[in-house]
């Protein structure tokens, strides 16, 4: 059984805070005994995902957090949640990046990478009814080829 | 992430090195690109060889740095894509899009060509 390397994370609305997940993330993953390249990917699902909830749910205000949680779901499954503390989200409205007609726009492309890189990403208000909570699980053992 | 800008053959090479990541990185490609535009280049590489990371807005940086080039007049093309870097760009097919060479000396040829 891997060892149990759950955290919390609360950050203030700025890129740069970012590198600090992405080193808890990374030491709690190889702690847990996750191969080099699903860390690799799992690493950039969760950046598009704190990057979102930093830009689009919490608009940039420094004075609004950002909370990461990583624990263990059964013996294997990585589950990561990413909190803001902005209006909400309605994900229906995202276009398809891999249309012609948007395929040479600048964005629209984090939400999809989230669901190449994980088993499963889901989108939902926070516990207390505000905010963007999304939760991405993903395999320790479950390697997966973005290009498969 | 660091970009080095140098000549060679009458091709502007971006070196890029590190992360191409929202707030840091992808503010670096869009000054360097615009740079080498703005100086003139009609030929720019964008040599990715040092790219650790690159998250969708680097992505989106790299997609903007070629309509742009492209609508001003100028062939932008990368080379040298880490195996990772090449994955992100081909699961968007993004790498149909750009004109991509696996080594610099391949990448300055088909510029002469």
């Amino acid at each position: 059984m891997p060892e149990d390397n759950r955290f919390h994370l609360s950050i203030g609305s700025r890129f740069e805070n970012i590198e600090l997940v992405q080193v808890v993330l990374k030491d709690a993953l190889e702690r847990m005994g996750m191969g080099e390249d699903t860390l690799h990917w799992v690493d950039v699902a969760v950046r598009e995902a704190v990057a979102n909830a930093i830009k689009h749910g919490n608009e940039l205000d420094p004075a609004k957090q950002v909370q990461v949680d990583l624990a263990l779901e059964g013996e294997d499954v990585v589950v990561i949640k990413v909190l803001d503390q902005g209006v909400g989200f309605d994900p229906s409205h995202l276009h398809d990046p891999l249309a012609p007609e948007n395929l040479l726009k600048p964005s629209g492309r984090g939400i999809f990478y989230m669901k190449s890189f994980m088993d499963e990403i889901h989108y939902g208000p926070g516990p207390d009814g505000g905010g963007t909570l999304v939760t991405l699980r993903k395999r320790l053992g479950g390697p997966k080829d973005p290009t498969a | 992430m660091k970009v080095t800008t140098r000549v060679k053959d009458g091709v502007t090479i971006l070196d890029l090195k590190g992360k191409i990541t929202i707030g840091l990185g992808d503010i670096a490609l869009r000054n360097a690109v615009q740079e080498a535009i703005n100086g003139g280049a009609k030929h720019v590489l964008i040599n990715l060889k040092e790219v650790s990371t690159i998250d969708s807005s680097g992505v989106g940086e790299l997609v903007s740095a070629y309509t742009t080039a492209t609508n001003r007049g100028v062939k932008l093309k990368l080379t040298s894509l880490p195996d990772k870097v090449s994955d992100i760009l081909h699961i968007t097919q993004l790498i149909t899009v750009f004109d991509v060479y696996d080594t610099e000396d391949e990448a300055l040829k088909s510029y002469a060509a």
